[in-house]
């Protein structure tokens, strides 16, 4: 009985909801065409290992997305938050497993700054995160002088090792996942986020602590942001004053990617896994294919047109919808 | 069983030392359905505030249950069980009917919310209110009436013992509306409370134990359904009569048609729209809220699409889209002057001259002849004795709601359109400005134009046009020629053809 729709339009629905995994489906096909080693076992392993950094932090981001706030200021904890982790390894002893806490609570703690301006002053999440990015990436580069920081070398046989075959940063992608996954869908926070970036003011109507999750899922960004560097750095082994620099952007587009809307209400942790994986593998797919090094931000940038394209339209059809009627639509 | 579920005392709100609802008393029996009716600014949706916890009343006080009950925030309302259905609906159309159900606390098994748990204790709810929709189907997939039922099960999950309705039908096929009046019926039937807000008098009479009349905010008239006709409840609504506020008409309508409206239809919004107007004419088009008064004016405008239908301006049918209506000689004076009539921080002179600022554009880039601008404002303030000091530098914000109305007519003056649809003009503009834009309006008129005046006040309509249509959930449903020698007979008929009912 759903309002007697046509069966094209929900066909139109469908693909528009499923966009993502038909958008991936068709690039992995394309490369797998073009060079059927691509589809190899060991490629795709690749892939994913590689996606781990901007994932995780996409996942976070996606938090932010849902409730159509933003976070700018990610590539900046990317940096700063590990910086301090490693400053606790290197003059305070710390080992790979308290560098690891201590990543994410610096990254949370980051996070809660942004979180305080944005819900306690009422300043737009925009302008909070753009003085936050240049803030934090400023304080990191006041620590170190803008000086390569070099991390005690267990960190590196911590970021390159694996377990049962199954390399370190997947396993910490899969995990973030999979928490993310089931504190959406499985907790009354989690559906409390959506409700906030569907409709704020019903929120708090609806009597949901609107502004205490708004606070929660800058926190969350920031955590993941942290813990996106921390893997990365830990398969590098140093930090060099540019890490993470301008990744804000590759976050937000690998999130949109995945189906998050910036709209608000939209958006899953998978959603956010696939996103920063299909990017990845258009990434390493051109590379494979030996696309001219110069065109491959232009292809990279027309996938994300697409996304932003794909979100706009399903934006446009639920207000569509959502119009007001004043009287019954006959037929 | 005669006991009272909530009882207001005394209860007052004042707006800035106005009242919207004064010194009102009234008892809601528990286990009854009372209807509340009113016209337009009559009260109600203050009342509705007050009780909702959105407003704290300037005075009196409310008893629940027999203890005292203040709100200072809606949840407190929903604490202490009282259930809202608006016809805005509160449900998130991004999750399912479960999790709206369960927003604010899901049971939960190991740390979890327990979705199984949940839909056990729905289920039945679902069923009993006839949503045969599986509990994991999104809020966005239901139609309206489905959407609606859902919040109503909302409501009965979190235990609510008074249930408000206020104007639930508007958006409802007559199949959902009577599903919807079995579930109100039933409510009842288990002992629940519920307050029906309504424009449908039919309906309050048929679905209500008690109605209660407000007028100015007052409790006018209250009692038994069985003592309701629905002529008294229109003569409590009204029943009030004004000193005339009105300047008289300077010149009578020509005969020849200038504008005319065929057919316009609109899926979901209006419906067959046919009508004239003649030069130097002014029609009034009267509605409640939610006639699609407004939604016909932004059609007319071209702001708003229209399946079907047309619209003709002097002879000629008008174009798509604002600009080619403006073109066509058509001037909208909105609802809204803050939010879509006027540039609020721009100056007086910016704002008269906005729909005609290419007239102004000097040599080949177009640059804008300032001197031109003042001049051609200066005028036009003058003209209609806007009160401003600095007309090129004063933001429009600083002025008065009258002379705020007043630029925006003098906009439109300066595109010399032929057909000026005013929309609620006097809305928000003290009784002295009223007076002299009813006489600009008649202006307009006697300069040989076409006036469609939307308004929601019988008493500007009936005191100034020379005819006035009455729209109801999108269609005219009456057409009212000036009948000054009876007033009153003449506004109960209007009133009743805007609330679709027969005077018995």
């Amino acid at each position: 009985m759903s309002a007697g729709r046509s069966f094209s339009e929900r066909a139109l629905d469908l693909a528009i909801r499923r966009a993502t995994v038909i958008i991936f489906a068709t690039v992995l096909l394309y490369f797998g065409l073009q060079a059927p080693t691509f589809l190899g076992h060991e490629n795709l392993g690749n892939i994913v290992k590689q996606s781990a950094f901007i994932g995780i932090a996409a996942i976070g981001i996606t938090f932010v997305l849902l409730t159509a706030g933003i976070d700018l200021s990610v590539g900046s904890v990317m940096y700063l938050a590990p910086l301090i982790a490693g400053f606790a390894m290197r003059d305070m002893g710390l080992g790979v497993a308290g560098g690891l806490f201590v990543t994410i609570g610096a990254g949370a703690l980051l996070g809660a700054v942004n979180a305080v301006f944005i819900v306690r002053l009422g300043i737009a999440p925009f302008i909070v995160t753009l003085a936050t990015l240049f803030a934090f990436r400023g304080f990191g580069a006041f620590l170190t002088s803008s000086r390569q920081f070099d991390f005690p070398p267990a960190l590196r046989d911590f970021g390159q090792g694996s377990v049962g075959g199954v390399p370190v940063p997947v396993i910490a992608f899969a995990i973030v996942a999979v928490a993310a996954h089931v504190v959406l869908t499985r907790t009354t926070f989690g559906l409390q986020v959506y409700a906030v970036g569907n409709d704020p003011a019903g929120a708090v109507k609806a009597g949901i602590p609107a502004g205490r999750v708004r606070a929660a899922v800058y926190v969350i960004s920031g955590a993941a942001a942290g813990l996106s560097g921390f893997i990365l750095i830990a398969q590098i082994g140093r930090l060099d004053a540019g890490f993470g620099q301008g990744r804000e952007f590759d976050v937000i587009a690998a999130a949109v990617l995945g189906g998050a809307s910036l709209f608000g209400g939209v958006g899953t942790a998978f959603g956010a896994v696939i996103g920063a994986t299909l990017m990845q593998t258009v990434n390493t797919g051109l590379a494979f294919t030996g696309v001219n090094l110069y065109l491959q931000p232009i292809l990279q940038a027309g996938i994300i047109f697409l996304a932003v394209l794909v979100d706009t339209l399903r934006q446009n059809r639920q207000i569509m919808r959502r119009r007001r009627t004043i009287r019954p639509i006959q037929g | 069983m005669n006991e009272a579920l909530l009882r207001l005392d005394g209860i007052t709100k004042e707006w800035f030392g106005i009242p919207a609802v004064s010194d009102l008393t009234l008892a809601v029996i528990r286990g009854q359905v009372t209807g509340i009716i009113g016209e337009n600014g009559a009260g109600k949706s203050t009342l509705m505030n007050v009780i909702g916890g959105v407003v704290p009343p300037t005075s009196g006080e409310m008893r629940l249950n027999g203890t005292s009950y203040a709100p200072t925030a809606p949840v407190d309302a929903t604490r202490a069980g009282i259930a809202f259905i608006h016809q805005e609906l509160n449900l998130f159309t991004n999750l399912s009917i479960l999790d709206n159900i369960f927003i604010t606390g899901f049971p939960r098994r190991f740390g979890l919310a327990d979705r199984r748990a949940a839909a056990r204790v729905a289920r039945p709810l679902l069923e009993r209110l006839g949503i045969g929709h599986d509990p994991a189907t999104l809020v966005e997939d239901l139609a309206p009436g489905e959407r609606q039922l859902v919040e109503i099960a909302k409501a009965l999950h979190r235990s609510a013992d008074l249930i408000i309705f206020d104007e639930p039908t508007t958006s409802l096929t007559p199949r959902e509306t009577s599903r919807l009046f079995e579930v109100i019926a039933r409510l009842r039937d288990e002992g629940r409370t519920v307050i029906y807000i309504s424009h449908i008098l039919s309906d309050v009479r048929a679905l209500c134990d008690r109605i209660a009349v407000l007028r100015d905010g007052r409790l006018v008239d209250e009692g038994p359904t069985a003592e309701f006709g629905i002529a008294r409840m229109i003569r409590s609504m009204i029943g009030r009569d004004l000193a005339s506020l009105f300047p008289a008409r300077s010149a009578a309508p020509s005969d020849s048609i200038l504008v005319e409206a065929r057919g316009i239809s609109q899926p979901g919004v209006v419906e067959d729209i046919t009508f004239s107007i003649r030069t130097g004419e002014m029609l009034g088009l009267f509605g409640l809220m939610g006639s699609g008064r407004s939604e016909l004016a932004r059609i007319f405008f071209g702001l708003d699409p229209a399946a079907s239908g047309s619209l003709a301006v002097a002879g000629r049918t008008t174009g798509g889209g604002p600009v080619a209506r403006i073109a066509d000689g058509i001037a909208f004076v909105t609802e809204n002057r803050r939010e879509e009539g006027l540039l609020m921080d721009a100056s007086v002179a910016e704002n008269i001259t906005l729909a005609t600022i290419r007239q102004f554009g000097r040599g080949p880039f177009g640059l804008l002849d300032r001197a031109a601008e003042t001049a051609t404002a200066e005028q036009a303030t003058a003209d209609l004795s806007i009160r401003a000091s600095d007309l090129g530098r004063l933001p429009v914000r600083s002025l008065s709601g009258g002379n705020q109305q007043k630029v925006v007519i003098a906009k439109w003056l300066a595109a010399a359109p032929r057909l000026f649809i005013l929309d609620e003009p006097t809305r928000g503009v003290d009784v002295g400005a009223k007076y002299e834009i009813y006489a600009l309006a008649d202006r307009l008129a006697a300069a040989g134009n076409a006036v469609l005046f939307i308004s929601s006040e019988l008493e500007e309509l009936t005191g100034m046009c020379d005819r006035i249509l009455v729209m109801n959930r999108g269609e005219i449903t009456a057409d009212f020629a000036r009948a000054p020698a009876s007033p009153h007979f003449y506004r109960e008929a209007l009133l009743a053809a805007a609330f679709r009912e027969l005077v018995a």
